[in-house]
């Protein structure tokens, strides 16, 4: 009994210390959102950013522009107003004029803020035509949105890869610890090298998505059926961080996108160690393979790249993402299970991952599934080795 | 004002309501159908308002808190399609139905037995969309924007309720508006021209048009999903050879004059009002007039700046960006033409004063940051942002849902008969002014900084505001419960109201008792000459 009471003194404790703790953080907030504009510092993390490049430093001038017109019209108006609700309220004695027209004044007015405007295009028009340059690339990256992934190809260097978010799930669900980059990391960002034009041309496989970097002021829309161009120049070597900006399904808020801009020789290094490693991984589906071995790879590959959807117990979210465990397909009809992964299933979520996993990888996920959630017990327990997968490949696509 | 008003006493009591629920149901009475339609917007803005605190809920800090990202899609979506065909637009319907035959010294709407079933099929509407949330797979989860493909091959299986449920809203509106339209132009009392009537009839009666050119593209566009969908058509397929960008110009060519739907009523409420406690005509009645019809015209061709990022040509980048620029000069002449009524006028703050003042200051705000998104080049910082959201809460919250609010104060003594309590009216309009700006100002700091939308979580360098606009927008919350409060103590313990009601009003509807009798204008009103201006 006491145990029990001291507990719920303990609770209400925490709970009081977490009410402190917002408390804290909120008059914390309060003041920073006051002060902001006073602070330097404060006013980087809450204005637009200026961007690493002429054109995004242009349009954050460009934006200024507008933003302190707009402060000193905003200004002039709510004073005006202010000054009269102070200045003519109801005294006694005092009568309310009865004018209701002036069309001198209101023609005055209206041109002014003709003028006012026409002010602003001036400068909004030669910015436009800078940004909306279209021509070709020293390197051209077709960029396609997936549900909810980035693919990222070097036209030239014929080298592929997608970009996957990488903060874990823990870190998601308040388990882990935050870092500094939660939700804006992924494992393989877009390598681009400095001092060069690099053209981007974006689309997507499946629904709207929109590739969005800041720092670039780049923001194209990525549409099926539709390649739009957007380019970058960056000088200076760094890390740029952006994100999907266009709902595009359940985890719209979970492809972050990455880009790394690095030396010339750097990113001849990076090309040249993603053929390598092509040309490694097409060895390695004539290796013999053990059941655990692939077992082991196809769990990893699993948590990172069908939990979102499928969930780790196999349980799925019918009926939008079906169950794996127990599935009759997964179970019983191996054949069918390859032709999923490797062509996706139309109008659903289900992607092909011909492209986006290795040989290995995709045999190693099948086999995964197969054995996982009592699924062997329940069905044929058939395995699946990276040759079938290059012999689908061979023969089908 | 003094028109002459004999005959508006009902001298021949034939009907009055009928008893119970019959006389909610099969009522064709204006003020009947006047008063349903804004409950059930009070109903719903509650709905819709209880998704926003799940979404502000879940944003409140980093990481996920108390929903999935699906749930959280979900809510995002309905809160939109609620609060803007459940809440602003039935809103603005029911005071069309309270005011203008009142205001224009007519009996009733043209078309009782129309007006019935348009408000009958509303609650059908939701009732199918709401329902969704019961069903396999959940309810619409792809925005109110609803962009094809994610609303079509992509949706889950409920979009074929929500397709039904926008049908019937179109429905109800179109009906609506013919309504409306019909009324005004053919029931006004003798002598009152149409550059004579109260600035709300002249707003509504050019929101009814823009009604009747843009649902039925709507229609047309769900239509085509449902195609999409059901009969194997590739309007919007890029597989099949149709067109994703085609939904969002079709989509936007509703969407762009829909939100002048959802704002033109508003500056109809608050023009009375502000002349009401100025105690002084409203200033440039014409201009008023020509600006709101010029703000209507051009809401035809701006659709595309709610597009800047989809690869448009140049030309069209440039066409948007001035057109949308454009509407900024009879908006600013509205602004202006406020605050010179205000000028040299004798004003008091009563709580309708406070609500339309906060309307002029906030809705300034939000057409301040319309002009900033309307700069393409920069819009692509901001597209898609919650500097957008910030943006079309500013218009839409402390705008149209202000002036609403306003409206409501105004008009319920002579609705009800019974006035409200000023103290509590006031303390609501304290609380909704500093919390509104608390729960959407920080907005614009976040979207700058790279807050996309519609996203169930977010990076730490967003967390401090996402905090205060959480707090911000619970605080606003649990104020709209204060004002269901002064509405419900006014109707059960108010003071009777007088037929003027205030002081400064003028107006047809400020001569009949409050509450007006069931039947009013039975015979029309003689107006002199240049009496019935608002």
């Amino acid at each position: 009994m006491i145990k029990g009471y001291s507990y719920i003194i303990l609770a209400r404790n925490a709970h009081k210390k977490l009410f402190e703790m917002y408390l804290k953080k909120l008059i914390l907030c309060l003041t920073a959102l006051f002060l902001a504009p006073l602070s330097f510092s404060a006013w980087d993390d809450i204005n637009m950013t200026p961007g690493v490049n002429a054109i995004a430093q242009e349009i954050f001038g460009l934006h200024m522009t507008i933003f302190w017109i707009c402060v000193v019209i905003g200004t002039l108006v709510l004073g005006f107003m202010v000054f009269l609700i102070i200045k003519y309220r109801k005294k006694e004695g005092v009568e309310p004029a009865d004018f209701d027209d002036n069309p001198k004044l209101e023609l005055t007015w209206t041109i002014l803020f003709a003028l006012i405007l026409v002010g602003m295009a001036i400068p909004a028009t030669s910015t436009m035509i800078k940004a909306y340059d279209d021509e070709e690339g020293d390197i051209n990256i077709l960029i396609t949105g997936h549900q909810w992934k980035w693919q990222y190809e070097y036209m030239e260097d014929e080298v592929s890869f997608f970009s996957n978010l990488t903060t874990s799930l823990d870190a998601r669900n308040n388990i882990a610890p935050k870092t500094e980059t939660y939700l804006l990391e992924v494992d393989e960002p877009l390598v681009i090298p400095v001092n060069k034009r690099v053209r981007f041309l974006i689309t997507a496989n499946d629904v709207i998505h929109s590739w969005w970097v800041p720092d670039f002021a780049v923001k194209q829309d990525a549409i099926p059926g539709f390649i739009n161009t957007a380019w970058t120049f960056v000088d200076e070597p760094g890390v740029y961080r952006g994100q999907c900006t266009e709902l595009c399904g359940v985890y719209h808020g979970y492809m972050p996108i990455v880009v790394k801009a690095v030396s010339d020789s750097d990113y001849k290094d990076f090309i040249q160690g993603k053929r390598d490693l092509k040309a490694q991984q097409a060895l390695l589906t004539e290796k013999l393979w053990e059941t655990d071995e692939l077992f082991a790879i196809g769990e990893e590959v699993y948590l990172k790249n069908c939990v979102a959807c499928h969930q780790v117990n196999g349980a799925g979210i019918p009926p939008v993402f079906p169950a794996l465990a127990g599935s009759e397909i997964v179970m019983n009809d191996k054949g069918r299970q390859v032709e999923i992964l490797m062509e996706g299933v139309q109008g659903a979520a289900m992607q092909s991952y011909a492209e986006q996993l290795t040989e290995v990888e995709i045999a190693a996920v099948i086999t995964y599934t197969r054995k996982a959630w009592g699924n062997d017990a329940g069905g044929d327990g058939e395995i699946v080795v990276p040759k079938e997968i290059l012999d689908y490949k061979n023969n089908k696509l | 004002m003094s028109a002459v008003i004999e005959g508006h006493h009902d001298d021949h009591h034939h009907h009055g309501p009928a008893k119970g629920i019959s006389r909610w149901l099969f009522t064709t009475n204006h003020k009947d159908i006047g008063s349903l339609y804004l409950w059930f917007s009070f109903i719903m803005l509650f709905i819709g308002g209880a998704m926003a605190m799940v979404i502000r809920a879940e944003l409140f800090e980093p990481g996920s808190q108390i929903v999935s990202p699906e749930f959280y899609n979900q809510m995002v979506t309905n809160h939109g399609l609620i609060m803007v065909f459940g809440v602003i637009m039935p809103a603005f319907v029911g005071f069309a139905n309270w005011l203008v035959p009142m205001q224009i010294g007519a009996p009733d709407m043209a078309l009782p037995r129309l007006n019935n079933l348009s408000f009958w099929i509303l609650p059908a509407a939701f009732g199918v969309l709401i329902a969704t949330f019961f069903m396999e797979g959940g309810a619409p989860n792809f925005g109110w924007t609803f962009y094809a493909p994610l609303s079509t091959e992509y949706a889950p299986p409920t979009v074929t309720y929500f397709i039904f449920a926008v049908h019937i809203m179109g429905a109800s509106s179109i009906m609506g508006s013919i309504n409306v339209i019909t009324t005004i132009l053919n029931m006004r009392a003798p002598g009152m021209t149409l550059m004579k009537m109260p600035l709300f009839v002249w707003t509504w009666l050019i929101t009814a048009y823009l009604l009747i050119a843009v649902m039925p593209v709507l229609a047309g566009a769900v239509t085509m999903m449902l195609m999409d969908i059901h009969f194997g058509t590739s309007f919007f397929k890029a597989g099949g050879g149709g067109d994703p960008v085609l939904f969002q110009h079709v989509f936007w060519f509703f969407g762009h004059p829909e939100v002048y739907i959802m704002i033109l009523p508003a500056f109809g409420i608050v023009s009375h009002i502000i002349e009401t406690f100025s105690r002084k005509p409203i200033f440039g009645y014409e201009s008023m007039v020509y600006a709101i019809a010029s703000i209507a015209l051009l809401s035809f061709v701006v659709w595309a700046h709610h597009m800047f990022t989809v690869g448009m040509p140049i030309a069209g980048e440039l066409f948007f960006m001035y057109s949308t620029m454009l509407i900024a000069i009879p908006t600013g002449v509205k602004v202006f033409n406020w605050l010179s009524t205000m000028f040299k006028g004798s004003l008091t703050f009563e709580t309708p004063m406070l609500f339309a003042i906060a309307f002029v200051a906030l809705f300034t705000i939000g057409g301040l940051s319309g002009i900033m998104l309307a700069i393409a080049p920069a819009d692509f910082q901001y597209h898609d942002t919650y500097f957008v959201v910030a943006h079309f809460h500013y218009v839409l919250v402390p705008g149209a849902l202000f002036s609403i609010i306003a409206g409501v104060y105004y008009w319920l003594p002579k609705w009800t008969g019974y006035m409200y309590d000023e103290f509590m009216g006031k303390t609501h309009f304290w609380l909704s002014f500093v919390s509104v700006n608390l729960t959407f100002f920080p907005m614009h700091f976040v979207g700058l900084a790279g807050m996309p939308r519609r996203i169930p979580d977010y990076a730490m360098q967003f967390a401090d505001y996402n905090m205060i606009v959480s707090v911000g927008a619970f605080l606003f919350g649990l104020s709209q419960l204060l004002f269901l409060y002064v509405v419900l103590k006014a109707i059960f313990y108010g003071k009777k109201a007088t037929g003027q009601v205030w002081e400064g009003a003028k107006g047809l509807e400020w001569t009949l008792d409050s509450p007006p009798a069931y039947h009013t204008f039975e015979t029309p009103p003689n107006l002199e000459s240049g009496e019935a201006k608002a």
